[in-house]
């Protein structure tokens, strides 16, 4: 399914600004090397600017009420007593916001449009932890003693807390919908009968279950709301990290336009996804600071309300999955029923019902698959898009399809790969669903990874091992982290939704004095976007990133926004970067007119540099030159005499990032769903102890591929970072419920993330297949695809191979494991795997 | 009760050398009393519970989570902050290691960290991994997977050894 003819028509994908003699920049100086970041000073000094720093003249404090109850209805709410507290200014209730406020846009199609989606619960809770009322007072202290007093009577409603009894509908969350399935939509591509038919082997799998976890950012949720009287506008300090979703679900809701909504962050303290759905807790601390005649409101969420109520990772169940394979272990077909659960309410799902589709059939060749995907609301912590958002989901399903059915069938998990693989000479890949996996090898990534941790060896001491009763697996994990999306596959979500393709913004400009001063339509939460930023811009205009002023933060008076603006899926480098080059060479284009006309010269003949007075433009080979500040002047305090022909200059250059993308067939669910598919095939040793039944990991190594990195430190950084998520979430990090839908993680010191002691040695190594559809070849990385989660599982299922446990959910702990190998010995996964070997027919 | 029954306590502290002082709630917590009194926001609160450290200060000498203490606990008490590292606008080594080696992302738990490893190159210069993984157990750090975190120590603590 390789072709040129797709390589060809994807070709010049984006848009990149001017380029002309004397305009055109030299080739990449700064671009590809690992630079310190322009961020670590002031944050290893203390002088890092995060929400909570922030204070504002007579500001207040709010303080949230919230249930403790799953599922329950509000019988009576009393705030009385909380009012005649000293120090309190007012309250909130839901029935009150009610009142003032139009639910939330939803995003699904039929019945999810009727779910009333309130800031606060109205009438009903839908989950533990979900704000019912609010106290505002002159400090936190006063707020929080003041909250204490409001008074709830709670009627219990039967709680529903996994996906399979949200199917059921015996207990529905929102009435309104009635069915607790939210989204349905059945993905069939190639013929999956048929490829049954002809099987040699037949694989049918039971039940498989992501867990729910968190990447749970160290700083949680912090917001500064002003909604001033006199002009009507809004103006928040906070750290959402996607400000054009949020302010395009606030703007209807709270009856204001989007330019009265004023966003602003500077540091982050990581959000990985978790703080998109920050925005009902925005509406609260707006009305909050209106009932307050316009003062401004400060919440900060602490890590129990974090826990409860911001939002968990997608939990997802896989059932009746049917694997078609051919004689040599090549699977030719898949089909499977998935129930994803997102939680009390959508949001900004059902997206996710639709963003694993980006990597359909992983890394590898199988054409025939059909996934029946249902999504369920049920009685806890709504969703939000954590790091590897529903593809690593899909990509762990996949890759325990080929653990499982290599292990059935005697064939090696690195055998198997090989025999599964898309190979590097069929890039650019059509997948069956029409996406288009940019470029890629790899056979060569796993071949490194195995060189990497010293595969063979390890299996030499793994068979020792094993004859001294030891647990000792090897495991790998392939995964895949598409980035830059085509918003056009929420379309296949809902025909109706009103949006597409892929848009960022970056404004290059030079101020008053000759700056260079660089305003970025990003939100970056610790991905040195300020670094990478001054050296795209460095090599634009053949200066040096020192010399580049990176406003930090985002900022929407900047005006560097558009609809798609925040930062998620995995895109910077390809979407913000490509939008700061553009605007840099319509400044260098601009600048270049400027400095031809001054100098009396012709464009061709200038050189742009740094000499004795900073950036300037040269005439080459003369002594000519004019430095940025005196070509800034011209255009800013000085411009008399210039010719008209000019007179469109103005220094301040904004340009858009496209993509060519398409809107998807939404009949056939088919098209380019994303720009680039960076990858990372990791391998682990994992020994689970005989006493205690606790996995330890005794090697680790990953190697990526993100085509072009822009700065390898920080390609590097992010590929740790997101190893250090997979590895927590694997063996430590859940967010556990009980049968009643309490959560019973609600604190770190019971989900217990992942610490020093924990983190293993990463052995790492970068391989490149540059994109052929970017600026640079980059591709988007930071999400990495939850590989250790993979490649973990892939290792237990492999060390206890002896017991006959089969790896069937995400989390495994030392209590689990000891359970599983239990349920081994008694029988329990007799039936899970059914396989039949046939004669294929033709 | 009324705010104003509330008797508010004087905490006098040297924090980074300088004679600071406020009257609070008894109830206040040592780092709300950095930060919201003193206006000593470098150091930040994390998780609530002493998991993260996020909030870690030196007090007398040694390291405590500032979520832990109540501020008049601390009163006499010298204490340094990720303010006070720097010596005439010139980096600490150990910042300097951090800067270097890429050892943050988001840098919201780095000023935590730098007073862990200050008190641990202190007491143990050359620390192996082993101990490293030990000396900053209770640290978090959600964005580094704390790779390019024990390669600054190593670097700091070379470079500490060489003055």
């Amino acid at each position: 399914m390789a072709s040129k003819s797709v390589a060809k028509k994807l070709k010049r994908k984006t848009s990149r600004g001017p380029s002309a003699n004397g305009a055109q920049a030299a080739p990449a100086k700064w671009v590809g090397q690992p630079i310190r970041r322009k961020e670590e000073n002031r944050l290893v000094s203390g002088r890092g600017i995060f929400v909570d720093d922030e204070k504002m003249p007579g500001m207040l404090h709010i303080k949230f009420v919230r249930s403790s109850y799953p599922h329950a209805k509000i019988a009576r709410l009393d705030v009385s007593q909380a009012e005649k507290f000293p120090g309190v200014v007012c309250t909130l209730t839901g029935a009150e916001i009610k009142k003032q406020v139009q639910p939330f846009i939803e995003i699904g199609p039929g019945g999810a449009q009727k779910i009333a989606d309130y800031p606060m619960a109205v009438g009903k809770v839908v989950f533990q932890g979900e704000p019912v009322a609010a106290v505002v007072a002159e400090t936190r202290l006063a707020a929080e003693d003041a909250a204490e007093l409001v008074e709830v009577d709670y009627e219990p409603l039967q709680p529903v807390v996994t996906a399979e009894n949200a199917l059921k509908d015996e207990s529905l969350l929102h009435p309104a919908m009635g069915t607790n399935r939210n989204w349905h939509g059945v993905f069939t591509y190639g013929d999956v009968e048929k490829a049954m038919k002809q099987a040699a082997h037949a694989v049918h799998i039971g039940r498989l279950h992501f867990h729910r976890f968190s990447s749970t950012p160290l700083e949680c949720n912090v917001i500064i709301a002003t909604w001033d009287p006199r002009s009507g506008d809004i103006e928040y300090h906070c750290n959402n990290t996607f400000p054009s979703f949020a302010s395009q679900f606030l703007s209807p809701a709270l009856g204001v336009r989007i330019d009265q909504i004023h966003m602003k962050s500077f540091d982050i303290g990581g959000g990985f996804g978790i703080k998109i759905t920050s925005y009902p807790y925005m509406a609260v601390c707006a009305l909050a600071s209106r009932k307050a005649r316009g003062r401004a409101v400060k919440w900060v969420e602490t890590r129990i309300e974090h826990m409860q109520a911001s939002a968990h990772g997608n939990e997802r169940t896989f059932l009746d999955t049917r694997v078609a394979l051919d004689k040599n272990g090549v699977v030719l077909a898949i089909d499977s029923k998935h129930v994803d659960d997102c939680g009390a309410f959508p949001r900004y799902e059902p997206l996710g019902c639709v963003i694993w589709a980006q990597v359909l059939p992983a890394t590898y060749r199988v054409k025939n698959i059909r996934i029946d995907m249902h999504q369920v609301v049920t009685n806890k912590c709504p969703v939000g898009p954590n790091r590897g958002y529903s593809r690593m989901q899909h990509l762990w399903f996949m890759e325990r399809i080929l653990d499982i059915c290599g292990q059935t069938l005697g064939i090696p998990a690195d055998e198997m790969r090989l025999r599964n693989y898309i190979r590097k000479n069929e890039m650019p890949y059509k997948t069956p669903n029409g996406c288009v996996y940019d470029s890629g090898d790899y056979a060569n990534m796993l071949s490194t990874a195995k060189k990497l941790i010293g595969w063979d060896d390890w299996k030499k001491k793994q068979a020792a091992a094993r004859k001294e009763g030891r647990w000792i697996g090897l495991g790998i994990g392939s995964t895949l982290d598409s980035g830059t999306n085509n918003f056009g596959q929420a379309r296949i979500i809902n025909p109706d939704a009103p949006f597409s393709g892929q848009s960022k913004v970056g404004i290059v400009k030079l101020d008053i004095y000759g700056e260079v001063v660089v305003s970025m339509g990003s939100v970056p939460q610790g991905q040195g976007h300020e670094t990478t930023a001054a050296q795209v811009v460095a090599d634009a205009l053949s200066i040096t990133p020192d010399l580049v002023n990176v406003r930090p933060g985002f900022d929407t008076a900047h005006n560097a926004y558009t609809g798609h603006t925040g930062t998620y899926a995995s895109q910077f480098a390809v979407t913000g970067l490509t939008a700061i080059h553009g605007a840099a060479m319509k400044l260098r284009k601009e600048l270049s007119r400027l400095a031809a006309w001054k100098l009396q010269a012709k464009e061709k003949d200038l050189e742009f540099g740094v000499g004795a007075q900073g950036p300037e433009v040269r005439v080459s080979g003369t002594q000519k030159s004019i430095n940025y500040w005196a070509l800034a002047n011209l255009v800013n305090v000085n411009n008399a005499g210039m010719p008209e022909s000019l007179w469109d200059i103005t220094l301040n250059c904004r340009h858009v990032f496209h993509a060519n993308f398409q809107i998807p067939d939404v009949k056939r669910k088919y098209g380019n769903l994303t720009l680039t598919y960076a990858a990372q095939i990791h391998t682990a040793v994992v020994e689970v102890d005989r006493e205690t039944f606790q996995p330890k990991i005794l090697a680790y190594a990953c190697v990526d591929d993100c085509g072009k990195a822009v700065n390898p430190r920080i390609v590097e950084g992010q590929v740790h970072g997101a190893a250090a998520h997979g590895i927590g979430a694997a063996l430590l990090e859940d967010c556990a419920y009980d049968s009643d839908g309490n959560l019973l993680t609600a604190t770190f010191s019971d989900y217990t993330p992942i610490t020093a002691v924990n983190m293993p040695e990463l052995l790492y190594a970068h391989t490149e297949s540059p994109s052929p559809f970017t600026l640079n070849g980059a591709k988007g990385m930071g999400e990495g695809g939850a590989a250790p989660v993979h490649t973990i599982c892939s290792a237990l299922q492999d060390a206890l191979y002896p017991t006959g446990v089969i790896i069937d959910d995400s989390h495994n702990t030392g209590d689990s494991l000891f359970r599983a190998v239990q349920k081994a010995e008694t029988g329990g996964y007799a039936g899970m795997v059914q396989v039949e070997h046939r004669r294929p027919s033709r | 009760m009324n705010m104003s029954d509330v008797k508010k306590v004087l905490v006098r502290v040297r924090v980074n050398g300088e004679a600071r002082e406020a009257e609070v709630e008894p109830r206040t917590l040592l780092v709300e009393f950095l930060r919201e009194h003193l206006n000593l926001t470098g150091t930040h609160v994390g998780c609530d519970t002493t998991y993260c450290g996020a909030c870690t200060v030196t007090l007398n000498g040694r390291t405590v989570k500032s979520c832990t203490l109540f501020a008049p606990m601390a009163n006499g008490a010298e204490i340094t902050t990720v303010e006070g590292l720097s010596k005439n606008g010139k980096l600490h080594p150990i910042q300097e290691a951090f800067a270097a080696c890429h050892g943050l992302q988001c840098g919201y738990c780095t000023p935590g960290l730098l007073l862990s490893t200050l008190q641990l190159l202190k007491t143990n210069p050359k620390p192996s991994t082993e101990q490293m993984r030990k000396g900053i157990a209770g640290n978090t750090c959600r964005c580094t997977g704390y790779q390019n975190i024990f390669k600054s120590i190593r670097a700091a603590a070379a470079e500490m050894e060489k003055r």
